[in-house]
């Protein structure tokens, strides 16, 4: 199985709209999914994003555009006949067939023998660690069990496009963290074009190649993980990945002015009046010397120390009212050592941090 | 530990009350069934075992199995029922799966007008069926000056009339059960099925038909069962040609006056009846019949 990876196929979105009613689900939406990349829809609910996966296996019909897998245009072709595996939020596991019977059912459907399909089924199982589960009825099996399942289910018939509707929404924490790297695992091990559709930011992060930030139909931004979290390329992409606070910036000339700081940045800034700056709370740290030349320094007071166990998250409002914060992590007592609320501190940020963006949500 | 049994005597106390004041609540409801099921039947039961000189006898019974007329009566009951039920479940099933399958507004009306006749009188259901059906009746009238057919149809009055009759009255209660199994299933098993293959086709019956048929066979039971007793509508429309055992019955004692006899054919319906149930529950859950889980 583990050479699969030459049958990935790409798919190409061009111009893929759906309506319902009024609403724009998807909003002439073109994308591109490399072969074998593990690519990631990652958007608020009612976004989209899951419309599209809806359209990529054929479950809802758009008004208009064209989908292909490889060169082969996709978008009338009926649901059973595209060979996509689909991992299902909800698993969608047949209850009255075992977990055999589960597995082997893409197979037998496709004529396979009997002794190939006990040999394809267990290998499957084997994959994703649940060999020998085989006769089990899928009401004994527990969620991350039945996630298992659904997922052997969709990669038995070794289709080259495999498609997941938030697999891991329904699991706890700890589990779903340790599937989000067995996934990725799985996916090398695999190589097959995985589309995924998630509303979690950090686990579009943890798993993707590439992520298509989604909202209101349409694609804000297409990149890969570290450039999304780094340079967000409009506020609705900065706000929606990772924390952040936005300040207001002016420009006069050749100087940008934020929170009444003349700002030094090392990064690109965008075209046009109407900017704002990204304040990640990582990037921001308390300064007790005397800044560098590198650094911009804004003078604030604290209004609330809150306790997160790795890490501290401080609020403090800056001299023009605005609410900025900033998080750190904690070793021993520095807990104790930090300043209280209503303590002046000075917050420093590094120009190569000082990431400005335009001030418009798309 | 010397304070494991603080207030465990008062808490035993409050559950033992919380259970009495739980029975009181359906006491009125237990006493209805014991005076108006458990006594009469027990007193039924009582009856069938006296002869006609007033003295303990089988002779109730050892008539049914010496006359042929009853065993005949019994077959045809048989008979009736399986038709009966048979023919819901080629009209029902699809019914139900129609409705399951449409818009919930749209469906809660279909639903209406299933349950519609539920709230008419049977007995006023049979006699439009009579009206109907017979030989001057409004379908042989329309059909012969349409040209369907020539000579008026026998379409009352004998089998024909019971089945299409029993199977009208009976349809609800194949039907209900059967859509409440259909709408619980999960539309993702049908897109998880076509995901992997399976034509619309195949999905149906490899998924949505297996997923269903506990609401199927639930209703299936009902229809069967109540066929067994059903009296009023096979009596109107059966006209006499096809007697089932609850006709056997009322003949027994409007016309003999025999209730031993008529007691002993209803304890044989009844003992009947249960074993149908009894076979059917060890294949099926009949929490089913009223709705109830999976």
């Amino acid at each position: 199985m583990s050479d699969t990876n030459k049958d990935a196929l790409p798919i190409t979105v061009r111009n893929v709209t759906k309506t319902y009613g009024d609403v724009y689900a998807l909003d002439d939406v073109s994308l591109d999914v490399k072969s074998g990349e593990f690519l990631t829809l990652l958007g608020p609910s009612g976004s989209g994003k899951t419309t599209l996966l809806m359209v990529l296996a054929g479950f809802t019909r758009p008004d208009r555009g064209s989908l292909k897998f490889g060169d082969e245009e996709m978008i009338r072709k009926p649901p059973h006949l595209r060979d996509v595996g689909m991992v299902f939020q909800n698993y969608a596991l047949f209850p009255h067939m075992t977990v055999e019977g589960n597995v082997g059912y893409p197979l037998r459907l496709r004529g396979v023998s009997k002794q190939d399909v006990a040999t394809r089924v267990e290998r499957a199982l084997d994959t994703v660690q649940l060999g020998g589960y085989g006769g089990r009825r899928i009401t004994e099996l527990s969620g991350g069990q039945k996630q298992r399942v659904a997922l052997a289910r969709s990669i038995v018939f070794e289709p080259r496009i495999l498609l997941m509707d938030e697999p891991l929404s329904a699991l706890d924490k700890k589990l779903r963290d340790r599937m989000q790297i067995e996934l990725r695992h799985l996916h090398e091990q695999l190589g097959m074009t995985t589309v995924y559709v998630t509303h979690d930011q950090r686990e579009a992060l943890t798993m993707s190649d590439r992520v298509a930030v989604v909202n209101h139909g349409r694609i804000m931004q297409l990149a890969g993980p570290q450039e999304l979290y780094d340079r967000p390329e409009n506020k609705f992409v900065a706000d929606f990945i990772g924390d952040s606070n936005f300040l207001s910036v002016t420009r006069e000339g050749g100087t940008l002015t934020a929170g009444g700081v003349k700002l030094r940045t090392s990064r690109n800034v965008p075209e046009g009046d109407s900017l704002a700056l990204m304040l990640r709370p990582e990037r921001i740290h308390l300064l007790e010397d005397a800044a560098d030349d590198e650094t911009n320094v804004f003078d604030a007071k604290v209004t609330e120390v809150v306790y997160q166990g790795e890490s501290f998250l401080l609020y403090a409002k800056l001299s023009d009212g605005s609410e900025v914060a900033v998080r750190g992590a904690i070793r021993a007592d520095t807990f104790a050592g930090l300043p209280r609320a209503g303590a002046p501190v000075r917050l420093g940020l590094a120009a190569a941090d000082t990431v400005i963006i335009a001030d418009r949500e798309g | 530990m010397a304070t494991t049994d603080i207030n465990a005597s008062g808490l035993r106390q409050d559950e033992r009350m919380e259970r009495l004041k739980l029975f009181g609540l359906a006491s009125p409801a237990l006493l209805l069934v014991l005076v108006i099921l458990v006594i009469p039947v027990g007193w039924l039961f009582y009856v069938s075992f006296v002869g006609a000189d007033g003295s303990f006898s089988l002779e109730n019974y050892e008539r049914m199995i010496e006359r042929k007329s009853y065993a005949r009566i019994f077959q045809t009951t048989f008979e009736v029922s399986i038709l009966t039920t048979g023919l819901c479940i080629l009209i029902g099933y699809p019914l139900a799966y129609f409705m399951s399958q449409l818009p919930q507004r749209l469906a809660n009306l279909c639903l209406l007008a299933v349950l519609l006749p539920f709230w008419t009188s049977l007995l006023v259901r049979t006699y439009a069926w009579l009206v109907l059906l017979q030989k001057q009746g409004l379908v042989n009238n329309w059909a012969i000056s349409l040209g369907l057919w020539d000579e008026p149809l026998k379409m009352v009055h004998n089998l024909n009339g019971t089945l299409i009759g029993m199977v009208h009255i009976m349809l609800p209660f194949l039907i209900l059960p059967t859509y409440g199994a259909m709408k619980a299933i999960d539309r993702d098993y049908l897109k998880a099925a076509s995901n992997l293959g399976a034509s619309p086709r195949r999905a149906f019956w490899t998924v949505f038909f297996p997923l269903s048929t506990p609401g199927l066979f639930a209703g299936s039971l009902m229809v069967f069962v109540l066929c067994l007793g059903f009296f009023v509508t096979p009596a109107i429309l059966g006209g006499g040609r096809v007697i089932l055992v609850s006709m056997k019955i009322v003949s027994n004692i409007e016309l003999f006056v025999n209730w031993g006899a008529a007691s002993a054919l209803g304890v044989v319906l009844l003992a009947m009846t249960i074993v149908v149930l009894w076979v059917a529950s060890r294949f099926l859950n009949l929490d089913q019949m009223t709705g109830g889980g999976h």
